[in-house]
């Protein structure tokens, strides 16, 4: 019976004691209690005591690219054939399709007309000069090898494109195709031997023709 | 307390065994402690194989014959990439060429899978940059044009021409300046409008007496089509209407079919 009242009584002070403290806060008597300091600013839940690893996309030296010099003989037709030299920049798009850009220049000789007249030249400026742009496509991929140990890639490729022949004084347009044939005597240097026609139209000797300049030539190119 | 640390770390999109995930933590957080950030560059080159095995070819095409081979859990080291594919050095000192497919098959030594980044749909909407080169007929004459062009956002963008102009009679160039309109930037095939102004200069062709050199101004509109061809390449064919501004009584309409291929970066 005692513990009994004993329980009564401490469960009363208990509920008279909470809801004095629900009063002191509701109203606001008594001391003020400040919250804790917080070094954090609000709204920070939880700080991550990691290090963020900076995520990078791996670095890899990409070679897509190729430069090369060449030097060959053209064939101006009715002009006679002289040396063509120049400049070809490639970019590898897939493993068979490249687009590349060709510069390159050569002299013209004298026509047949020119040579029995004696001196009496249809046009001062000798210089062709011409630019084209092309894509091409590595249709034979292959190997070569030499003697038992060593193999080197190769790769027989197709090219044709559109570009611009400064020639008797005039821009010409200019189709051009051939074939090229690329020895990889390293994973980044190569041999490049290759033939190609040029096609524009002159008028110089009289009526209006389309002309084939034929031109082959071999080159070192770099990959980059 | 491993399930709350498995669902609180994203995990990689193969559904592999929960061993391989504990794996993987245990990688990522051993990665993640200071000292290895400054060997990043180097270990990035560097991957494990996680496919069976990975085949070496003697040469970056699908032809080139497989020589070597590297099974599962040997690490190889990246020495160049080359279209899709990579040349790769094992520890044997063997080196050959894995195509992409293989090499999105292996992983960081931190155990990540690595991101061989490839040009999408996606890039192709969204690309700041790109530069092209068409061909194709102005007026009767053949004409040759690059461009270069910024987007300012996926539906408007600015380009910059220059032409070289190889006619009959004449010869000339031409700059211009245009802005474009794509209207659903994220179709493969997405038509646009243009509008542009520009230089045009022209000159009589050497075997003809009459004509003098002429530098004009011009305005176009045109409409065109873009059509995401594959990586980071697109096919572009578009029509023009001139109007060039001369010096003359009348302006002169000129009108251009041209098609070609671009980069978008």
């Amino acid at each position: 019976m005692e513990s009994r009242f004993r329980v009564l009584f401490l469960i009363t002070l208990v509920i008279m004691l909470s809801g004095c403290a629900a009063t002191k806060n509701l109203f606001g008597i008594g001391d003020e209690e400040a919250p804790p300091p917080s070094s954090e600013p609000p709204g920070q839940v939880v700080d991550p005591q990691v290090e963020r690893r900076e995520i990078k996309e791996p670095k890899i030296d990409r070679e897509d690219f190729e430069v090369s010099a060449f030097a060959g003989l053209m064939n101006i037709e009715d002009f006679g054939s002289d040396l063509v030299y120049g400049l070809r920049f490639a970019y590898h798009i897939t493993e068979g399709f490249f687009i590349e850009a060709s510069a390159g220049q050569s002299e013209a000789g004298l026509t047949s007309f020119e040579a029995l007249s004696g001196g009496a030249l249809l046009f001062e400026d000798r210089t062709l000069t011409y630019y084209n742009l092309n894509l091409g496509y590595n249709i034979l991929p292959g190997e070569v090898f030499l003697g038992e140990g060593r193999a080197y890639n190769t790769q027989f490729y197709l090219i044709a494109g559109l570009g611009s022949t400064e020639f008797a004084e005039d821009d010409r347009f200019t189709v051009n195709f051939g074939a090229g044939f690329r020895f990889l005597i390293t994973d980044s240097v190569a041999l490049h031997a290759d033939f190609r026609d040029h096609l524009f139209d002159i008028d110089i000797l009289g009526r209006e023709k389309t002309t084939h300049n034929l031109e082959g030539t071999i080159g070192v190119s770099v990959f980059f | 307390m491993s399930e709350l640390s498995t669902s609180t770390i994203p995990s990689t999109s193969r559904s592999s065994s929960s061993a391989w995930c504990a794996c993987l933590i245990a990688l990522v957080l051993l990665a993640i402690t200071p000292g290895h950030a400054e060997a990043a560059d180097d270990e990035l080159r560097r991957v494990a194989v996680a496919d069976p095995y990975l085949e070496m070819h003697t040469g970056p095409g699908r032809g080139y014959p497989i020589f070597h081979v590297v099974d599962r859990g040997e690490s190889v080291e990246i020495v160049m990439q080359r279209t899709d594919w990579y040349q790769v050095r094992a520890a044997n000192g063997v080196e050959g060429w894995v195509d992409q497919a293989q090499m999105e098959l292996t992983l960081k030594p931190d155990g990540s899978e690595v991101d061989f980044a490839r040009a999408t749909l996606e890039d192709f909407t969204n690309a700041k940059w790109e530069a092209g080169l068409l061909a194709g007929d102005f007026g009767g004459a053949n004409i040759i044009s690059l461009y270069g062009g910024y987007s300012l956002n996926p539906h408007v963008s600015v380009e910059v021409w220059g032409s070289q102009i190889l006619g009959n009679f004449s010869n000339g160039w031409m700059g211009s300046v245009n802005v474009v309109h794509e209207t659903w930037p994220d179709w493969r095939f997405s038509p646009f409008f243009t509008l542009g102004v520009g230089v045009i200069h022209t000159s009589p062709k050497s075997t003809i007496v009459q004509g003098e050199d002429r530098t004009d101004e011009v305005g176009h509109v045109g409409v065109g089509l873009r059509v995401y061809a594959t990586r980071r390449f697109l096919f572009r064919v578009e029509y023009k209407s001139y109007v060039v501004f001369t010096s003359r009584d009348e302006n002169e309409e000129v009108e251009e079919w041209k098609a070609g291929f671009a980069f978008f970066f």
